[in-house]
């Protein structure tokens, strides 16, 4: 399908973006990325949504259009298969790159609401799902051990920034 | 062989099924499972936002199979890749593990590197082998056609995982699945994602690649589906009803966990299994193999609480 084609504006670029996710776990080799397209050719979200655009990302994050890639929200169409990053033949970690943009999209509140309510359940109880009396009843039925309804530990260790 | 067993958040919450069934083919394959009760969240789902809590998270639960001196079994493929990550990085990055272990003295744990994580089909194809699974077979699923979703992060990264099985033409599925005498089918998408991590950010396009998905195993003649991870079960079993509605499709097509599959086949009950757990009706497929009446499955129906918060990982869609 024909994409929208415009000049990119250099004076809106942060060349120091590219350095800054070069500098995160994953992302030393970004700099390696010949737009070959592998990964948007390989990416399932891309098939269904074809906002969602790594080929475009890493781009943008090279050309330090740093406001774009972590406001529009398209990083977080990422589902981290890694079907990119296991292709890539310049040995783009592509997927940890996706996640290292999500971690500064997250600090700048570009954050899906859903994403921020599982941290604050996992903070308070320890897991996504707490395990309550009636669940606890429904294992024992099943033959399954029962399991402690909070773990008071995992709360100490992430209450502390 | 013996593992810490790593049920994660989803399964013992909400996918009773794979855990109930996953005991049972642990136990008839002789694999002996502990259970450690400090066990909390992998940390998975914080990756995306906090990568420090997410080390911190994976580590607490390292250090507890460590203090058993046992490795990990996990079920969940989401729990196998981040604690199997984590530990990797653990291990070879000292800064990092200094920094994590100081934190983790406030709790009295410290991660010293001594735990390996695997996947429990992993375990069961790659240390015990095929001929294990033949030989526990009582009751061959003859004549029945199975689609496998692998799914990622059950395969990915693969350098992690020793690439046990190629990501790009995965077969330990489809092994076991003729090992237990049902027909593999292959289908077009055989490798791609259900979608589950996207749903929490965009809903219309992760129901879109499940129902790309399930469009493929419906057109390949595949009776069933099977699976190795719950995010994937939420995603093709819980959510097939309303994606049928959403996009006025028809499947109908039964979803098992593997052990579930595999449980049938070793002559273990499905009340045993679960069955009655799973969203799309398996009791007529399961009838072809066991002479077993399944009154269960409305006793059980009355007791699902309906006012239980809904998940915000994966709302089950109705």
């Amino acid at each position: 399908m024909e994409e929208k084609r415009e000049p990119v504006d250099l004076a809106r670029s942060d060349f120091n973006f590219a350095n800054q996710v070069a500098q995160t776990e994953g992302g030393q080799q970004i700099s390696r990325c010949f737009a070959c397209g592998t990964c948007s050719a390989s990416c399932p979200v891309r098939r269904i949504n074809d906002k969602y655009n790594p080929r475009r990302i890493i781009r943008q994050v090279l050309l330090g259009l740093k406001e774009e890639v972590l406001k529009s929200g398209f990083v977080w169409l990422c589902s981290a298969c890694y079907s990119c990053q296991e292709r890539c033949p310049q040995g783009v970690k592509i997927t940890d790159i996706m996640t290292a943009l999500k971690n500064m999209a997250a600090s700048s509140n570009c954050v899906p609401d859903g994403v921020l309510a599982q941290m604050e359940l996992i903070k308070k109880q320890g897991k996504v799902y707490a395990i309550d009396e009636f669940d606890n009843k429904k294992r024992i039925k099943a033959g399954l051990p029962p399991l402690p309804e909070e773990i008071d530990e995992i709360a100490q260790l992430l209450s502390v920034p | 062989m013996k593992f810490a067993l790593f049920l994660g958040c989803t399964i013992p919450a909400r996918s009773r099924q794979y855990e109930m069934s996953a005991r049972k083919v642990a136990d008839k394959l002789g694999i002996l499972l502990e259970d450690v009760p400090g066990f909390g969240c992998c940390g998975f789902p914080l990756k995306s936002v906090d990568p420090e809590k997410t080390t911190l998270l994976a580590a607490w639960n390292l250090s507890l199979a460590e203090e058993k001196g046992l490795p990990v079994m996990t079920l969940c493929s989401a729990c196998s890749s981040n604690l199997a990550e984590e530990n990797h990085r653990l291990k070879h990055d000292d800064r990092l593990r200094r920094r994590i272990n100081e934190k983790l003295a406030r709790v009295g744990k410290e991660f010293r590197g001594t735990t390996e994580v695997k996947h429990i089909l992993r375990v069961i194809h790659q240390d015990l082998g095929l001929e294990k699974i033949t030989q526990a077979v009582k009751i061959p699923l003859t004549g029945l056609k199975v689609a496998s979703h692998y799914g990622c992060h059950y395969l990915k990264p693969s350098e992690l995982y020793d690439k046990f099985d190629d990501p790009e033409n995965p077969r330990s599925l489809d092994q076991i699945v003729a090992a237990i005498g049902a027909t593999p089918v292959n289908y077009e998408r055989v490798k791609q994602c259900c979608g589950g991590a996207v749903l929490v950010s965009d809903e219309a396009t992760a129901l879109g690649l499940t129902k790309d998905k399930l469009d493929a195993v419906k057109a390949s003649g595949a009776e069933a589906m099977t699976l190795v991870c719950p995010f994937c079960n939420v995603m093709y079993d819980n959510n097939q009803k309303s994606i049928e509605t959403r996009f006025a499709s028809e499947y109908g097509l039964p979803v098992f966990y593997m052990t579930q599959l595999m449980g049938l086949a070793m002559g273990v009950s499905s009340k045993d299994l679960g069955m009655n757990l799973n969203s799309v009706k398996t009791k007529e497929l399961i009838a072809r193999f066991s002479a077993e009446d399944e009154d269960d499955e409305k006793k059980e129906k009355k007791k699902v609480r309906k006012d239980k918060p809904g998940p915000p990982l994966q709302p089950l869609i109705k």
